[in-house]
Parts: structure tokens; C-alpha cells; sequence
């Protein structure tokens, strides 16, 4: 079962063989190139063995499923990889034209690499503790990222990042050793077996407790939100896009599996729970962007926001709303990451990323406006690109299932959404450049923008291909014994034999 | 005596939330460093306690022959310290950095991120 341990062995093999290349720019950026595109192959085919719905899983060490550690890919899984492999092409990319050669020399596209590792690990893995393991590869690596080249601005970010990130990772790992406590095993499959036979609701409630506010601060939900808009401003464009793409959207992935696979005996409580946070998420955050004048601030308030809606999706709780909730996943992705690129590129044509000093890009260039377009207006929801899609089928279950604050707290936030775009747009390009106008574009840097917004437009005119696998995931995620019984079936054991 | 543990676990926690809640950045490093010890804490109790029985097998016998401490804690345990120190090690090197950058380690005392001067001082493009 080579193809599930692929995509992490790919970036880490990326990752030690750029430390020994030589760090001159071409080198560097063809060896990430070339392995992200490897990872993103794999994790096609990858995705092609699971797409009909059979969930594969493999073992190491030649332990069976409940003690040894096991990889498990189902369709949520490798679809997330795939995302991964895409994201991190797209990154290498760009780093081409906005990584300088300091942090080339620092290491820069091994510490990428080594991050994608762990993210790619975090979404595979079917071990808690081993997901607590990737988690730290994810988070020493993205230290390293948010603090290499060590500008000043830069390692205050990166302290306040660092220092709530830990108190995440030391309440997951409580939360891991209660767990343990309780059911006595580590696998998830087997955890999931387990809790069924804990007669304490109490003691249950308490560990997913300790496992919403863990997955929460590095999910960055409303109230623990305040490393992000701290932090995704400083580091270069391509780390902020990278993490505003990926990081989050881990943590989201991690609440999803947990809450779709063990703690299903008291979803009352923690879907109660989960209203108020996706409300509270949504609404804050689109408010915190309304008043900021730092383009990259404004879209790491909307991250918030955003992960909002996807939480609105977890507390509805239903087929349809994990389906949006997945689309939306996808869409923020590409569209989010898209609009952090675009803004290094704004800022590289009129001198800042502050609004206020910029302005009279669309007479400048008007093939780049459209291309801000695309991704900005399909995160407010405009009709036929995907945003819209994502928003509508989300407040579609809603009004199924009629949470009326929650249809309403999404409605006002896509509102807002498209207010800060509209502030965009109107003071990046329509507005005169205040002091002098900026000279036409003309770089390749457009490159990786036009794919993703590219991938946008698709995503917006053809949704029900997209759809087609998240439902398909949807339904996985809510029917649970199917990912226990690939794990800790007999044809785990057989594969071993093999 | 199963008792001494999780007190030892909520006296790290207590000592250590109230060195986090300090604004200097080194006080609040090692309350974090208290706090995560709690954490290993409760996971070695979370296991079960035993008391001097070690988990070994007697040569020629397949499984113990008596209740055994459980060992898995204690491999759970052995990751997350060695993961905790190479997390908190780069921490301490980093507030070590920003003091040579910044001057000073009082939180209170930082220009604070979250503002829009950033760019009037050179917003790294």
C-alpha cells in the first residue's frame, strides 16, 4: 500500500534533497516544482483507487490495525491531498517570483516541503497520536516559515503565533491522554468501537470539550481566533497564501473526523455547541475585516469568517450540509490562497499592501483587475462562481433544518464579504493612485493567479462535478462503520500478508 | 497513592496558567513549559498505575505472567516530551531573537501586530 505513505514520503524526500542542491533560484524552484507535482499525481491516483467509495488502509511495522499505527484514505482524505498537492505546486510557483535569496539560503523550500509533509500526514493518518505528531510537524515547520529571515514585524507575529499554537498543542495532547483513559486505545477506528461502551456522558462531553478548544485555536474559531489576524499579515506573500490555504483548514479537517467518527453518541451537545461558534465565528471576523485598511489583514479577518461557515456546516449535521460544508472547503481554499497571491502582486505594482496608499490599478492593468475579480467576488458568493455554490447549498440546509440564526448570521456575513471586496476593489483599483500611478503589469507572476482563479471559474460553471464527490464524502463521513470496519477488518491483516 | 499524580498534574497546571498569564514572554515560556509537563502528567496516569511491576516478559514466556505496568504511556510520553523540547527550545531561541530585535520582552511593550503601522515602517513586500 505504497500509494497511501506516497504523499508524505514525496515532500519529505523534496524537502532533504533541496537542502542539498545548490540555493540558487532555478534550482531550488524546479526541484519544489517537480516534486509538488509528483505529490500532486500521487495523490490523483491516490485519489482515483478511493473515488468509488472503498476506503483503503495500511499498517507499518508489521503491526495489525489497533496497536500499530495505520494510514487510512477515504474520499475526504484524498481529495484534501490533492488540494494539498495543488496548493503547494501553486506556491512553488510563486516563490519563484516573490521568495527572496536570503530565505532561499535559510532553506525555504525545505521548510515547505517539510509542512506539506505533515499536513499531507495530519490528513492521512488514522491514529490520534499520530495525528498529534503530524500536527507538530506541521507547527515547528510553520514556525519556521513565519520567522525565516527574521524581520522585525515578522517575529512579533511569529511569537504570539507560537505561544497560542503551543497552548493548542498541550490541550490536544491532554485531550489524547484522557481519551486514552477512557477507551484505552489510540486508533481511531478503535476509539470509535470503544466510546460506545462509556456510560458517562459527562466524562465525554468534558474530552471533546478539550478537543474543540484544541482543534479550535489552530482552526482559529471565534473566541480563539487572535493569533491569525496577528500573524498572516508578516511573513512573504507565499507563506501567508500557503497557510491561509492550508493551515486553518487542517484543523477543520481534524474537528470533522473526530466529530464524524467518535464522539457521535452526544452530537446534541456538541452541535449545540457548534451553532454559537459558527454564528459568533462568522460574524466577528467578517466585522474585524470591515474596519482594516491592510489588504492582507483584511483577508486574514475573512479567514475567520470563513471558517465559520464551515462550522455552520458541522452544526447542521446533515448530508447536505457536510456536502456544502466540503465544497466550501475547496472553494475557500483556492479562492483564499488566490487573493493572498494577488495582493503580493498589487503590492509589488503600487509599493504597499495598505489601501490607503494605493489605487489606479485597473487603468494600469486591467487583465490583473479581472483576475482579482474572480477569486474576491466568488468569496462574497457572487452567482456562477463558487462561492456562490459553497454559500447557497450551506444556507440551503440551514433553512432545511431551520437554524434561522445561523441562515442568518451566514446572509449578513456574505453581505459584508462583499463589502470588503467591494472596499478592494474600489480603493485598489478604482480609486487614483495617490501619490503616483502605477505602471502597467507585466510578469509572470500572474501565472499561478490565473490557474487558481482558472480553477475558481471551473469550480463555478461545472459545480455538480464537485458536488458529486463531496456528497459522496458526506455520506462516508456520517456512515462511520464503514471507515471502522476498512480499519480493523481482516483485509488489513491480509494486506499485510502480502 | 493513585491520587498523588493527578494532584502533581492540576499543581503544574495551576502554577503553570499563572506564569501564562504573565506579559513577560519568558515567564509565560516556562509556565508553558509547567503546563505541557501536565499534560504527560495525565496522560501516565491516564494509563493506570501500577506499583513496582515493570512490563517484562520472563525469558521462554510469551505474555507476562503477572499485571503489568502499561507501557504504552510511557512511549506516548517519551514522544511528546522529546517533540514538547524541540518546540519549546525553538521558542526560547525565538523570544531570545526578538529580544536582540526588539529590546524587550514585555508583551505590553511590543507595538502591537495587530495595528495597521506595519506598513508605515516598512511592511515586508
Amino acid at each position: 500500500m505504497i500509494s497511501l505513505t506516497l504523499p508524505v514520503l514525496i515532500p519529505l524526500t523534496t524537502g532533504l534533497l533541496s537542502y542539498v542542491t545548490p540555493k540558487t533560484r532555478p534550482w531550488q524552484i524546479c526541484l519544489s516544482l517537480a516534486g509538488s507535482l509528483g505529490l500532486l499525481l500521487q495523490s490523483l491516483y491516490l485519489f482515483s483507487q478511493v473515488a468509488d467509495g472503498t476506503i483503503l488502509s495500511t499498517t507499518f511495522g508489521g503491526w495489525t490495525a489497533p496497536f500499530g499505527i495505520v494510514f487510512v484514505a477515504d474520499i475526504l482524505s484524498a481529495t484534501l491531498v490533492v488540494v494539498t498537492g495543488l496548493m503547494v505546486f501553486v506556491a512553488s510557483l510563486y516563490a519563484y517570483f516573490d521568495i527572496d535569496q536570503k530565505r532561499l539560503d535559510y532553506g525555504f523550500i525545505s521548510f515547505l516541503h517539510f509542512m506539506t509533509c505533515g499536513i499531507c500526514g495530519a490528513f492521512l493518518t488514522g491514529d490520534l497520536f499520530n495525528l498529534y505528531v503530524w500536527f507538530e510537524v506541521m507547527l515547528i515547520t510553520s514556525f519556521a516559515l513565519l520567522s525565516l529571515g527574521s524581520d522585525k514585524y515578522q517575529l512579533y507575529g511569529c511569537l504570539k503565533y507560537i505561544s497560542l499554537n503551543l497552548i493548542a498543542t498541550v490541550l490536544f495532547l491532554s485531550a489524547i491522554g484522557m481519551l486514552y483513559g477512557v477507551t484505552g486505545t489510540l486508533n481511531m477506528a478503535h476509539t470509535a468501537r470503544r466510546i460506545q461502551a462509556v456510560n458517562d456522558p459527562f466524562i465525554i462531553d468534558m474530552i471533546s470539550i478539550f478537543f474543540i478548544v484544541a482543534f479550535g485555536i489552530k482552526s482559529a474559531i471565534f473566541p480563539l481566533f487572535f493569533w491569525l489576524p496577528a500573524s498572516y499579515h508578516l511573513p512573504p506573500v507565499t507563506v501567508s497564501a500557503f497557510f491561509a490555504g492550508m493551515m486553518t483548514k487542517v484543523g477543520v479537517y481534524a474537528l470533522l473526523r473526530i466529530f464524524t467518527l467518535i464522539f457521535t453518541t452526544h452530537l446534541d451537545f456538541s452541535n449545540s455547541l457548534f451553532v454559537g461558534i459558527a454564528g459568533f465565528t462568522m460574524v466577528s471576523g467578517v466585522l474585524g475585516a470591515s474596519v482594516q485598511f491592510n489588504i492582507r489583514r483584511i483577508l486574514s479577518f475573512h479567514i475567520i469568517s470563513q471558517i465559520g461557515y464551515m462550522i455552520m456546516g458541522m452544526a447542521i449535521f446533515t448530508v447536505n450540509s457536510l456536502s456544502a460544508l466540503l465544497f466550501f472547503l475547496f472553494h475557500n481554499i483556492i479562492a483564499k490562497s488566490n487573493l493572498f497571491f494577488i495582493s503580493g502582486i498589487i503590492a509589488r505594482a503600487t509599493g504597499s499592501f495598505s489601501l490607503k496608499k494605493i489605487g489606479g490599478l485597473y487603468r494600469a492593468s486591467p487583465g490583473m483587475s479581472i483576475l482579482f475579480f474572480i477569486p474576491a467576488f466568488s468569496l462574497a458568493g457572487f452567482p456562477f462562481l463558487s462561492g456562490f455554490w459553497a454559500k447557497f447549498s450551506l444556507i440551503k440546509s440551514g433553512i432545511d433544518t431551520q437554524h434561522w440564526w445561523l441562515v442568518g448570521a451566514a446572509l449578513f456575513t456574505g453581505l459584508f464579504t462583499l463589502f470588503s471586496m467591494t472596499k478592494i476593489w474600489s480603493q485598489a483599483f478604482w480609486k487614483p493612485h495617490p501619490v503616483s500611478p502605477p505602471q502597467p503589469h507585466v510578469g509572470w507572476d500572474v501565472l499561478p493567479c490565473t490557474l487558481l482563479a482558472v480553477i475558481t471559474l471551473i469550480m463555478g460553471l461545472f459545480p455538480q462535478y464537485l458536488f458529486r464527490i463531496t456528497d459522496q464524502a458526506a455520506l462516508q463521513l456520517l456512515q462511520p462503520q464503514r471507515y471502522i470496519k476498512a480499519v480493523l477488518s481482516e483485509g488489513t491483516y491480509q494486506d499485510l500478508q502480502r | 497513592m493513585e491520587i498523588v499524580i493527578p494532584l502533581l498534574a492540576a499543581v503544574l497546571t495551576t502554577f503553570g496558567v499563572y506564569l501564562m498569564m504573565n506579559t513577560n514572554m519568558v515567564k509565560f515560556l516556562f509556565g508553558l513549559i509547567l503546563f505541557s509537563n501536565a499534560a504527560n502528567v495525565i496522560i501516565f496516569s491516564a494509563g493506570r498505575l501500577t506499583v513496582g511491576h515493570p512490563p517484562f516478559i520472563p525469558k521462554g514466556h510469551e505474555v507476562p505472567l503477572t499485571d503489568v505496568a502499561n507501557a504504552l504511556p510511557q512511549a506516548l510520553i517519551l514522544t511528546a516530551l522529546v517533540i514538547g523540547f524541540g518546540l519549546l527550545s525553538f521558542a526560547l531561541v525565538l523570544a531570545y531573537r526578538a529580544y536582540q530585535e526588539i529590546g524587550t520582552l514585555d508583551i505590553d511593550d511590543f507595538e502591537c501586530t495587530d495595528l495597521d503601522k506595519t506598513d508605515e515602517t516598512g511592511d515586508p513586500l
